[in-house]
């Protein structure tokens, strides 16, 4: 109660967009300490080639990440996240190359399951980490029956377009900034982006402005459906076969990523270049751990003590703007 | 009904206003259930005309508020915007005819800035340079409504006090972009804002009002009706049971076509002197900085906090509680924020009555079901708690009677010395007069009240007021002194603000 025996004065101690920089500026910290110690350990690392190795994994998560943003900006979360994208993967490297209709109108079911769901949960007032839980196992039930073994073949443009090495950048740093400038476009700048960000914080204002929540709902959920169907394509292009149990992870990782990046559970406040920043935090935070030659049975452990030790960061930053 | 019924004067009878109603609903009807919030409402409304819309908690108001607005779907009834007749009504269509509401609990989404706020109801703030039009926009209203708001437009919300929230939330509901403003509805716009603020409102909606846009104001407070409106119309039970001109009508007989009395200020003011035994003091708070006055109390007194709004009261009030926690005599705070620090909102009224009385009801280390459910009917009985049964929902009630349950749970504890955070926010007079009593008879019983209110009334039920000033408690009334143009000269310091 410290602050409260202090004379009453106006509440924002930074503007607005100072605390927004911040947000994005604490992930991006982490990401420059991360690689500087790669770099230190290899300086090898430090080209064109070694920058591709590095972030390679990273272009699924980013577009799981940013997938998973858009239903936590609805003040949801989505669980089932991760074996959707393993779904995509089977259903890609078994069907895009031989019949690639039947792949599509896969592809568009799966999306309109996507908004379905998301239609179910605000229709029928559900919480969404029980429906979204509920689907995950019907996604990896259905890549188990598609492809009981992992196998079948990305179609050659996919993997080829994934190995493609464009100008100047890697391939997997260009669809991050392409990813990060698009999403802050839609998101954070346009004037559409306010109107979903306001249907994430109050539903009811956004309601009695005149606004359609299951429309918006709706068109939401699709949006994150299309960016976990882009992440399992550029998976199957990395990988060049399908696997039901390739991207669990994918789920908790996209959380955390969006909440590195300055997004937060109450709904509203997301940051698509904050999250971009974080997928590829954390899909760094494994390479690192290789260089820094931890065994690989406490890899996992010592990359939740790194989510850990970034968020705890966060909050302590927040806590002090 | 037929007693009432004789008292509304037939439609001729009416002075008639120039020009056919903007707005007008005939029989509307509203059923949720069995229980009827709108039963068969004639309403109307024409251009540059206040209406002023009174009636207790439960009158119907809101409902009627919300069929007008297109956020509630009316049963029955036909509705007619100019000359058009329409069937099916709802928000969207409601603004593209420049109808605009301020809803009581404020609807602006926190996470956004003004500018993005205005956006969201203004379709037209699209493409490119949408942000710097909006922004433009509010702050243009903002300007015209409350000079000297120091509110920028580029602020987020959730960093705004709550004043300021609610007058940004009324310069949305009047600013304009593409659809001309034709008709606002307030639904208890000045229940967060200060004295001058509230004025400035005032004002602008009478001005308002000679360029043609009519507005109807839904407030407890009488005298804003009194002053701005052209014609009072009064709610009782989900009709309409009275339409007045406010030339010629009295504050009293407004108060009496509600169906109730004002209740005469029964009390007489002793003039306690300020306590300063240390044995009999139940707060003792010294003044946290220079020009503070501290601030002390025995039992049975009642305190009050007053001045503009924001101007350190509740920071007081909280750091007054946050100190009475670790002191010898229990303590208890009734908030006024009903909403986010009162209510548990998906509990029963029984569960919210007791929860701070949790260890005077606990037999063998449990709760015992029985004695919480007596401890909460007993409680909801004394304070006239309009439900059901004490196990219906809370949200179940309405706003003046959520507060009531608020009220019972500090008094049903064992505290000591209750402290009130501006509760009779929106409440009617009814529930006021009631509320008022018992903090009374409350206090003879050797409790001791600490209340912050922003409603220059009640402060006469206080035996010693402190005036804050710019985060201080900096002036000290009593007894007799206590008067409304003593705290307003006190609350703007003699002229320097």
């Amino acid at each position: 109660m410290t602050d409260a025996t202090l004379p009453a004065r106006p509440r924002a101690g930074r503007p607005a967009w100072l605390r927004d920089a911040v947000a994005v500026g604490l992930p991006t910290l982490a990401l420059a300490a991360m690689l500087a110690v790669i770099l230190h350990i290899r300086p090898s690392a430090m080209s064109y080639f070694g920058f591709t190795l590095l972030f390679k994994l990273a272009t699924p998560l980013v577009f799981a990440a940013l997938s998973q943003m858009l239903v936590v900006m609805l003040g949801d979360i989505d669980l089932s996240n991760g074996s959707f994208v393993g779904l995509v993967t089977c259903v890609t490297a078994l069907f895009l190359q031989p019949s690639p209709v039947v792949a599509m109108v896969i592809f568009a079911l799966m999306i309109a399951a996507y908004a379905g769901f998301g239609l179910l949960i605000y229709l029928r007032q559900l919480p969404s980490i029980i429906v979204t839980l509920g689907m995950s196992f019907i996604w990896l039930g259905t890549a188990v029956i598609l492809l009981p073994a992992p196998g079948g073949t990305a179609p050659a443009w996919l993997s080829g377009f994934m190995g493609w090495r464009p100008p100047i950048l890697p391939l997997p740093i260009w669809i991050a900034i392409a990813a990060a400038v698009l999403g802050h476009m839609a998101i954070t700048r346009s004037s559409f982006g306010a109107v979903l960000r306001g249907a994430g914080a109050n539903p009811r204002a956004i309601e009695r402005a005149g606004w359609s929540l299951v429309g918006i709902r709706a068109a939401v959920y699709a949006a994150a459906g299309v960016l976990a169907l882009l992440s399992g394509l550029t998976l199957t292009g990395l990988t060049t076969s399908g696997d039901a149990n390739v991207a669990p992870a994918y789920t908790l990782l996209g959380v955390g990523a969006v909440i590195l990046g300055g997004g937060a559970f109450t709904g509203g406040v997301v940051s698509p270049v904050g999250t971009v920043v974080g997928a590829l935090t954390l899909s760094l935070a494994g390479s690192l751990l290789s260089f820094l030659q931890v065994p690989p049975t406490w890899q996992i452990g010592a990359q939740g003590v790194i989510l850990f030790g970034v968020l705890a960061g966060r909050i302590l930053v927040t806590e002090k703007s | 009904m037929s007693v009432i019924a004789s008292t509304m004067a037939p439609a001729e009878a009416r002075p008639a206003m120039a020009g056919q109603p903007f707005l007008a609903v005939r029989d509307a009807r509203k059923h949720y259930g069995a229980v009827k919030a709108l039963n068969g409402v004639d309403f109307a409304i024409r251009p540059g005309e206040v209406v002023g819309l009174v009636g207790h908690n439960g009158a119907g108001k809101s409902t009627l508020m919300n069929v007008l607005a297109g956020t509630v779907q009316r049963s029955s009834g036909t509705f007619r915007i100019g000359d058009t007749e329409v069937d099916s009504w709802s928000p969207h269509r409601a603004q593209a005819h420049g109808l605009r509401c301020v809803f009581q609990e404020l609807s602006l989404c926190a996470n956004l800035t003004l500018a993005e706020n205005t956006r969201v109801m203004h379709r037209a703030l699209k493409g490119f340079g949408w942000r710097r039009r909006a922004a433009a926009a509010i702050g243009r209203t903002l300007d015209a409504i409350f000079p000297g708001h120091g509110i920028a437009p580029g602020a987020r919300v959730s960093d705004l006090p709550i004043g300021a929230r609610q007058m940004a939330e009324i310069a949305r509901a009047f600013s304009e972009t593409d659809v001309p403003v034709r008709c606002v509805i307030l639904d208890e716009p000045t229940s967060a804002l200060g004295h001058e603020a509230a004025n400035q409102l005032l004002a602008y909606v009478r001005a308002a009002a000679v360029r043609g846009i009519s507005a109807i104001l839904i407030t407890h407070r009488l005298d804003e009706i009194m002053a701005v409106c052209d014609r009072a119309v009064v709610m009782v039970d989900g009709a309409v049971v009275a339409e007045r001109p406010i030339a010629g009508l009295s504050r009293a007989e407004l108060v009496g076509l509600m169906g109730t009395v004002e209740a005469p200020r029964e009390r007489e003011r002793k003039a306690r002197p300020a306590p300063t035994a240390e044995a009999a003091l139940v707060v003792d708070h010294p003044g946290r900085v220079a020009g503070d006055l501290p601030i002390r109390a025995a039992a049975g007194d009642i305190i009050g906090f007053a001045g503009l709004d924001g101007h350190g009261q509740r920071e007081r009030l909280r750091a007054l509680y946050a100190a009475g926690r670790r002191g010898a005599h229990p303590v208890a705070y009734v908030a006024g924020d009903r909403g986010t620090e009162g209510v548990f909102a998906l509990w029963s009224i029984a569960d919210n009555l007791t929860i701070r009385s949790l260890d005077a009801l606990r037999r063998r280390g449990l709760i015992s079901v029985a004695a919480e459910r007596a401890l909460a009917r007993s409680w909801a009985e004394r304070l006239k708690v309009k439900a059901p049964s004490v196990d219906a929902p809370i949200l179940s009630l309405s706003g003046g009677n959520q507060q009531k349950v608020l009220f019972a749970r500090a008094l049903a504890s064992d505290a000591e010395v209750i402290f009130l955070d501006d509760p009779m926010r929106g409440v009617d007079v009814n529930t006021k007069q009631d509320v008022y009593r018992l903090i009374r008879s409350e206090a003879d019983r050797g409790r001791c009240f600490v209340w912050y209110t922003t409603e220059l009334e009640e402060l006469t039920n206080c035996e010693r007021l402190y005036v804050f000033r710019e985060g201080r408690a900096a002036t000290m009334l009593s007894g007799a002194a206590i008067e409304p143009a003593r705290v307003l000269e006190a609350s703007f310091g003699g002229g320097h603000d």
